[in-house]
């Protein structure tokens, strides 16, 4: 290990932790624009993010578009580089790496898969080239014997069977299905302990998209692969993650096990969101949480609670003082002013 | 009484390569105040229904065999001249797919809601510009917005001046075709909202197009459920929803996951849907099915009346 990197300390079986993860992106003015503009306007894509995810474990990350989880997964893997923060891998921290062999190196140990399978793989490569991409990048393999046979372990992995009928195809001969199932065995070939999943089933079928999950719950096991699981979609959510952070506007409002968050909800934009999930059985009668309007700006994000806008709670602190992520029960942690901090439930009358 | 009646149904697609049945023998009802849930994946033929019965099919598709009949009369008949002239936006209308971002960025909102008025009725443009006010204001826009521009709004106000345009002329049916899928589910459950208020606020009857069921679920009287250009199940959402018939419907129901209930394992379709240009002999979903029998790869199954309202093409029942 280099001199220049210090050991960070970290909690017994976190795999990677995230603190005061910030992420702005400065906005392009036009000329004219910027001779009068002092301050460069900035979009506040991650604002203070902090979590940890243990070894093994599926962590999702839960919010509607805009809301930052996106760009919080890629900040992780380096490819977006934060603002601020530390992300703390293997006891390094990974955005203090400058040299490019230091961040290849760490890289082998953690992979992507992205959300469209028709964007993520390159069209003019054949299956074979895609999969032993990762592993002629980070030399792992002996001879060329060997890559050969860890892409089709690859693909057996994610039941493309028989391998040999899928490596020399191109990506525009798959089915959309077909081609996730390469993204991830392209993610899984380097055997990584850490993985990001960006909403890996959102462009697939629904008779499709379980067989992906399962798959991808299966290799997590077999792998004991930790995971940041990113999805819209609180429902999916409640299904594969373990703990679940629910973010709005670049912060996380609340952070929980998933049977608690699902099962009872703190944050009111949590329960708005979990409210307006349609759910598969016409006869179920729920609680209508009416909010209004949309998501606004990241821009110049509201002042105080950054849902106050929306909140069918908002009080007066909400809309001067940012409410702070606390601990109110075992384990659970909310930013919200409804809740005292010491487990004691303030609720407006 | 049935508003629109659609019996046996075939729509084809010409291509090189052959015709492609995107929709076969296919027929359902919709009566007044009805909205039916039409599901099935990408590519069952779901949109291609929906475009026969506002007939919108692009150059290379026809309709082959099959009667669309509103109140009696059948539009499968019809010259285009006298589709455009009585039925199309009068009668029925349609929300399209991701309409939504093909709002015009140089007109406003306002002039966009009013130029199918002008199009279809004896006014004028101020009075056609009042109605379409109004019509914002029933989506739940104020009035005073018609002079706004698409680039002015979000999506979830977007989607409802789509909506406002598809009741411009008052119609009876709208089709709406995917019409939250590019929304988050809070703006989404907002727009759902307006579309099951106006139903009993203006007599309409729905048919909403999805890959959702749950979406089925919450919004939908009845629902038929598509694979590969057939309707598999078909009948009111309530029993459907709890004892579904057919293999494809009971596994489909399975793989949505629910924020509400016990946790579930979600339930996989194994393979994937047929091509269309040689779709499998008998039963189109054997393949894939797991109470296969014989007689599903040779004989396609009829479509059958259990009970309580629920129809089911398959060779189980």
């Amino acid at each position: 290990m280099p001199p220049i990197l210090k050991v960070k300390k970290m909690e017994k079986n976190v795999a990677l932790e995230v603190r005061n993860l910030v992420k702005y992106f400065p906005i392009k003015l036009g000329f004219f624009k910027s001779l009068f503009t002092k301050e460069v306007p900035y979009v506040h894509a991650v604002d203070g993010v902090n979590f940890n995810i243990r070894q093994g474990e599926i962590f999702g990350l839960v919010g509607e578009s805009g809301c930052g989880k996106t760009t919080t997964g890629r900040c992780l893997v380096r490819l977006v580089e934060p603002t601020e923060g530390e992300v703390v891998f293997e006891g390094r921290d990974l955005l203090s790496l400058s040299l490019e062999h230091e961040v290849r190196k760490l890289r082998r140990k953690m992979q992507i898969i992205f959300q469209d399978p028709y964007e993520s793989l390159n069209p003019r490569m054949s299956i074979y080239d895609i999969i032993s991409e990762p592993l002629r990048i980070q030399k792992v393999a002996e001879n060329e014997k060997e890559i050969a046979e860890r892409v089709s372990q690859a693909l057996e992995d994610l039941d493309l069977v028989p391998p040999e009928e899928f490596l020399y195809r191109f990506p525009h001969e798959l089915s959309g299905g077909q081609r996730q199932r390469v993204a991830i065995a392209r993610a899984f070939v380097l055997r990584p302990e850490f993985l990001v999943a960006d909403e890996p089933v959102s462009m697939l079928d629904a008779s499709i998209r379980s067989e992906v999950l399962k798959l991808l719950l299966g290799l997590q096991k077999k792998f004991h692969t930790s995971f940041l699981y990113i999805t819209h979609d609180i429902a999916l959510s409640r299904h594969m993650c373990d703990r679940i952070a629910v973010m709005y506007l670049g912060k996380i409002v609340e952070k929980a096990s998933t049977d608690d968050l699902i099962g009872k909800p703190l944050h009111p934009y949590t329960q708005a969101l979990i409210a307006a999930v349609p759910v598969p059985d016409p006869t179920a009668r729920r609680i209508e949480i009416v909010i209004k309007g949309e998501v606004p700006s990241a821009i110049n994000p509201p002042p105080g609670c950054r849902f106050h806008t929306r909140c069918p709670h908002a009080m007066d602190v909400c809309r001067n003082k940012e409410p702070p992520l606390v601990q109110v029960e075992n384990n659970r942690l909310v930013a919200c002013h409804l809740y005292g901090t010491k487990g004691s439930k303030r609720r407006k009358s | 009484m049935d508003l629109l009646k659609v019996e046996n149904l075939r729509m084809y697609y010409n291509t090189i390569r052959g015709n492609v049945k995107a929709v076969d023998d296919v027929s359902f009802t919709v009566s007044t105040r009805e909205s039916l849930g039409l599901a099935g994946e990408s590519g069952c033929g779901k949109t291609s229904a929906a475009l026969s019965v506002m007939r919108l099919l692009p150059s290379n598709g026809r309709i082959v065999d099959g009667a669309i009949t509103l109140d009696g009369d059948d539009i499968t008949k019809m010259g285009d001249k006298e589709i455009r002239q009585k039925i199309r936006w009068k009668r029925i209308s349609m929300i399209f797919q991701g309409a939504m971002n093909a709002l015009h960025p140089t007109y406003t909102i306002g002039h966009q809601i009013a130029e199918a008025m002008l199009e279809h009725e004896a006014i004028n443009k101020k009075e056609a510009l009042g109605r379409a006010g109004k019509l914002l204001e029933v989506v739940g826009i104020e009035s005073q917005k018609t002079n706004r521009y698409p680039h002015e709004l979000s999506g979830g106000m977007k989607q409802r001046v789509v909506t406002a345009m598809a009741l411009a002329c008052n119609p009876d049916l709208v089709i709406a075709d995917e019409p939250t899928t590019a929304l988050d589910v809070i703006v989404q459950a907002q727009v759902l909202r307006v579309m099951k208020e106006l139903q009993s606020r203006l007599d309409l009857s729905w048919i909403l197009i999805t890959h959702d069921l749950s979406m089925i679920a919450e919004t939908c009287t009845n629902a038929a459920i598509m694979y590969a250009g057939k309707i598999v199940e078909y009948g009111d959402v309530v029993p459907m929803f709890k004892e579904p018939l057919h293999p494809y419907t009971q596994k489909l129901i399975l793989a949505f996951p629910s924020v509400i209930g016990p946790k579930m394992e979600l339930s996989s379709i194994h393979g994937f849907p047929p091509d269309l240009l040689n779709p499998p002999k008998g039963c189109r979903f054997h393949p894939r099915c797991p109470q296969a029998m014989d007689i599903c790869r040779t004989n396609d199954p009829p479509f059958v009346k259990s009970s309580k309202d629920q129809y089911v093409a398959c060779h189980l029942y």
